[in-house]
C-alpha cells in the first residue's frame, strides 16, 4: 500500500516532505563534537561540587541544552536535513521549554 | 462535485471493502487486515463495547445515590467503579473514540487517498489499544481489586493504596502507545498522502482537526506514559519522585499529570469540532462560514491548551503567581474555541437548513458544548473555582463538556456517516426520537449537578446530607432517560445495519471527497486518484444541480397542466 500511495504523494504541491540528499558530517567533525560532549560533561559534574545556589539547575540545564543541540545537529543529521524537520524540532523544544518555565513559576514561588 | 473534483470516473461494479477477496477469510479478513476502513470499524465495535460497559458503572453509581447511606454497594465499591467508570470513558472512549473510528474511516478518503501512510502500524495501534482495554477490565478480577483513585491516580494515594493501582496504570500506559502511533500515522498521511490539488487550505476541517490533535497526541502523551511508569517504579522499589515521606513532590505528580491531560482534552473535543465543521455546511447547504479563521483556531486550541494544565490545581497549593497565570491563559483558550461558535452559527444563518438526525446531534452539541464552555470560566477563575473546587459542580462542567461535547457530536458522526459504512440508512425518525430522549436525559441528569455541586455537594462521595437528597434523585430519573435514549438510538442503528434500506453514494448533498466514492467504498477507495481544484465547502454545482431538478420538475408539472 504505501508504494502506490508514495506516487500521489509526489503529485502533491508541497515541499514539506521531501527527503533532503544525505549529508554525512565528517569523521573529524564527529570526533570534535564527541570531545565536546566529554567536555560538557566534565564540566557539569565539577560544578556540582560548587555551591551555585538557586542558579545551579539553570546552568545544568544550559549545559544539557548546548549537549542536546550537538547531538540533534551532527550525530542525528538535524544541521543537513530539511527545514520542515528543524521546525518539528523546534516547536517541540520549544514547547518543552514553555512547560519547563511555567512549572518552575509554582516551584521557584510555592513557598514564598 | 466534492472539492471541484475532476477525473472521478464512473466505476464498474467493483465490490466494495466487505466483499472483496482478500488473502484472508472469515475472522482473520479483520483481524489481519491493514485496510484503514475495516480498522476503523473494529475500533468501532470495541469502542461501543467499552461504552456500554462503562455507562452500566455510571448507571449503577447514580443508583447507590438515590438514597443517603448504602443503597446497593458498599463505599469501597463505590470508589472503585467511579475509578473504572472514568479509567474506561476517558482512556478508551473519549480520547481515542473519534479520532480511532472515523479519522480511521474517513479521513485517508477525504484526503483522496487509497489508506494511511503506515497501514501495518496502524493495525497495531488497534492490538495496542485492545491490550490496555482488555487490561483495564482485568483489573477488575485479579490482585487485591479494582484501583480506588479515580481515573488521575493522584500521588501519593496511588502510591500507598493496596489496591491494583499498577495494573490500571500500566493499562492506561500501553492505550499512551496506541495513541502515539495513531497520532504519528495521521500526521504523515496528512503531509504526504494528500491527492493533487489538495493543498493545506482546500483540506476539509475534519482534516485540520485531526492534524492539531494529532500533533498533541505525539507531544504530550510520553509525558503520561513516563509519569505512570514511574508510578508503578514508586509502588514497586520506593524510588521517593512524588512520595513525601521519600523527599519526592506530590505536586509534581500533578503537574506532569496534568501536562499531558489537559491537552488530552482537546485530543477529545478538536476531532468532534471537526466533524461539526463537516455537518453543518452539509446540511444549511451553503459553504463554511469563515474557513481559515476554524483550521487556525485548531491549531490555536492546540497551542494554548498546552499552557493551561495548571487550573486543575488551584487548590492544590501551587504558588499564588503560577496560579494568577494559569488563570488568565485558561481565559486565552476561550477565544478559538468562541471563533468556531461563532463561525457554526454564521453558517446556518440564512443557510437552508435540513434538520436530519445528525444535524440534530449537532445543534444539541452546540447548545449543551456552551453551557460546559461558560461554566468552565467560573471554574478558571480563581476566587470561584476555590467555592467551586472538587464539588459536582465539575463533575456536571465536564459532563457537559466531555459527553456533550464529544459524546453527542460522536453520534452525529456515527449517523452522518452511517450510510458511507454501510451502503444502508437507519429509520431516520426513530434517530431523531432517540436524540430528543437523549437530551432530556442529559440535562435532568447533569444540571443538578451544577445545583448540588454549587451548594456545597463534593464529588467522589459515597454519601451526602438528606437536604441534598432531591437533587440526587432528579438525576438518577435522568440517567435512566439518557440510558433508555442511548438504547433505542443502539437498536436503531443495529436494526440499520441489518435490515436499514440500501443508500446512494451522496444521501445527504455533502461536498467533500467521501461522497464522490460509493457507499460502502471499495477497498482502495478510488480508481484514479482524483484531482481537486476548490475548496472543500463548494456548493456550487450541487446548486445548479439542484436548481436544474426544479426546473425540470416544473416542466413536467406545466406539461402536465
Amino acid at each position: 500500500m504505501d508504494n502506490h500511495n508514495s506516487e500521489h504523494a509526489e503529485l502533491s504541491e508541497h515541499d514539506d516532505g521531501q527527503i533532503a540528499e544525505a549529508h554525512h558530517p565528517s569523521y573529524g567533525v564527529n570526533v570534535l563534537v564527541w570531545i565536546g560532549l566529554i567536555a560538557l560533561t566534565s564540566i557539569t559534574v565539577s560544578i556540582s561540587g560548587i555551591n551555585l545556589g538557586s542558579l545551579a539547575l539553570t546552568v545544568a540545564l544550559i549545559i544539557a541544552t548546548v549537549k542536546t543541540m550537538f547531538v540533534i545537529n551532527f550525530f542525528m543529521h538535524l544541521k543537513f536535513d530539511n527545514k520542515v524537520f528543524k521546525i518539528f524540532v523546534g516547536v517541540c523544544m520549544l514547547i518543552f521549554i514553555v512547560v519547563l518555565v511555567l512549572t518552575f513559576f509554582d516551584l521557584t514561588f510555592r513557598y514564598e | 462535485m466534492a472539492n471541484g473534483t475532476i477525473a472521478v470516473p464512473k466505476k464498474a461494479a467493483e465490490p466494495d471493502f466487505y466483499h472483496v477477496r482478500t488473502k484472508h477469510t472469515g475472522i482473520w479478513s479483520w483481524l489481519l487486515t491493514t485496510d484503514h476502513k475495516r480498522i476503523g470499524l473494529m475500533y468501532l465495535s470495541a469502542m461501543t463495547f467499552f461504552f456500554l460497559a462503562a455507562m452500566t458503572l455510571g448507571v449503577l453509581m447514580r443508583l447507590e445515590m438515590l438514597t443517603p447511606g448504602e443503597t446497593i454497594m458498599t463505599a469501597q465499591t463505590y470508589n472503585s467503579f467511579f475509578t473504572l467508570h472514568g479509567v474506561i470513558m476517558i482512556f478508551l472512549f473519549i480520547i481515542p473514540g473519534i479520532g480511532a473510528v472515523f479519522g480511521n474511516f474517513i479521513l485517508p478518503i477525504q484526503l483522496g487517498a487509497k489508506d494511511v501512510q503506515f497501514p501495518k502500524l496502524n493495525l497495531m495501534s488497534w492490538y495496542l489499544y485492545m491490550i490496555g482495554g482488555i487490561l483495564a477490565l482485568f483489573s477488575l478480577f485479579i490482585g487485591t481489586g479494582i484501583a480506588d483513585t479515580g481515573w488521575t491516580f493522584y500521588a501519593p494515594y496511588s502510591i500507598r493504596t493496596t489496591t491494583n493501582v499498577s495494573i490500571s496504570v500500566f493499562a492506561a500506559f500501553i492505550l499512551g502507545f496506541s495513541s502515539i502511533l495513531t497520532g504519528l500515522n495521521f500526521l504523515t498521511t496528512i503531509h504526504r498522502l494528500r491527492c493533487p490539488g489538495m493543498t493545506w487550505f482546500r483540506m476539509p476541517l475534519f482534516v485540520w482537526a485531526i492534524y492539531a490533535t494529532a500533533w498533541i497526541q505525539v507531544l504530550a502523551t510520553p509525558i503520561i506514559g513516563i509519569t505512570l511508569l514511574l508510578v508503578i517504579l514508586e509502588r514497586a522499589f520506593g524510588i521517593g519522585v512524588f512520595d513525601p515521606t521519600l523527599g519526592g513532590d506530590p505536586l509534581l505528580y500533578q503537574h506532569l499529570f496534568w501536562i499531558y491531560s489537559h491537552p488530552a482534552v482537546y485530543i477529545m473535543i478538536l476531532p468532534a469540532m471537526g466533524v461539526v465543521s463537516e455537518i453543518i455546511p452539509t446540511f444549511a447547504k451553503k459553504p463554511i462560514f469563515g474557513y481559515v479563521p476554524i483550521a487556525i483556531s485548531s491549531l490555536a486550541i492546540a497551542l494554548v491548551g498546552y499552557l493551561v494544565w495548571g487550573h486543575h490545581m488551584f487548590s492544590s497549593g501551587i504558588s499564588d503567581t503560577s496560579r494568577v497565570i494559569f488563570s488568565l491563559l485558561t481565559f486565552i483558550v476561550a477565544l478559538p474555541s468562541g471563533i468556531k461558535v461563532f463561525n457554526w452559527v454564521a453558517t446556518l444563518y440564512k443557510g437552508s437548513i435540513e434538520v436530519t438526525a445528525p444535524m440534530l446531534y449537532t445543534l444539541l452539541f452546540i447548545f449543551i458544548f456552551s453551557i460546559g464552555g461558560l461554566t468552565g470560566l467560573t471554574l478558571g477563575a480563581l476566587n470561584t473555582d476555590l467555592h467551586l473546587t472538587d464539588t459536582y459542580y465539575v463533575v456536571a462542567h465536564f459532563h457537559y463538556v466531555m459527553f456533550g461535547g464529544m459524546g453527542l457530536i460522536f453520534f452525529a458522526s456515527i449517523h452522518y456517516w452511517f450510510p458511507k459504512f454501510y451502503g444502508k440508512m437507519y429509520n431516520e425518525k426513530v434517530a431523531k426520537i432517540a436524540a430528543y430522549w437523549i437530551a432530556i436525559g442529559f440535562n435532568t441528569l447533569y444540571f443538578p449537578m451544577f445545583i448540588m455541586g454549587y451548594l456545597g455537594m463534593p464529588r467522589r462521595y459515597y454519601d451526602y446530607l438528606p437536604e441534598y437528597q432531591i437533587w440526587h434523585v432528579i438525576s438518577t430519573v435522568g440517567s435512566w432517560i439518557l440510558v433508555s435514549g442511548i438504547l433505542i438510538m443502539v437498536f436503531n442503528l443495529v436494526k440499520g445495519i441489518r435490515s436499514g434500506k440500501p443508500t446512494t453514494a451522496n444521501p445527504w448533498g455533502g461536498t467533500t471527497l467521501e461522497w464522490t466514492v460509493p457507499s460502502p467504498p471499495p477497498l482502495e477507495n478510488f480508481d484514479v486518484i482524483p484531482t481537486v481544484t476548490t475548496g472543500p465547502y463548494d456548493h456550487t454545482k450541487l446548486h445548479q444541480q439542484l436548481r436544474k431538478e426544479y426546473k425540470d420538475q416544473q416542466k413536467t408539472e406545466e406539461g402536465k397542466n
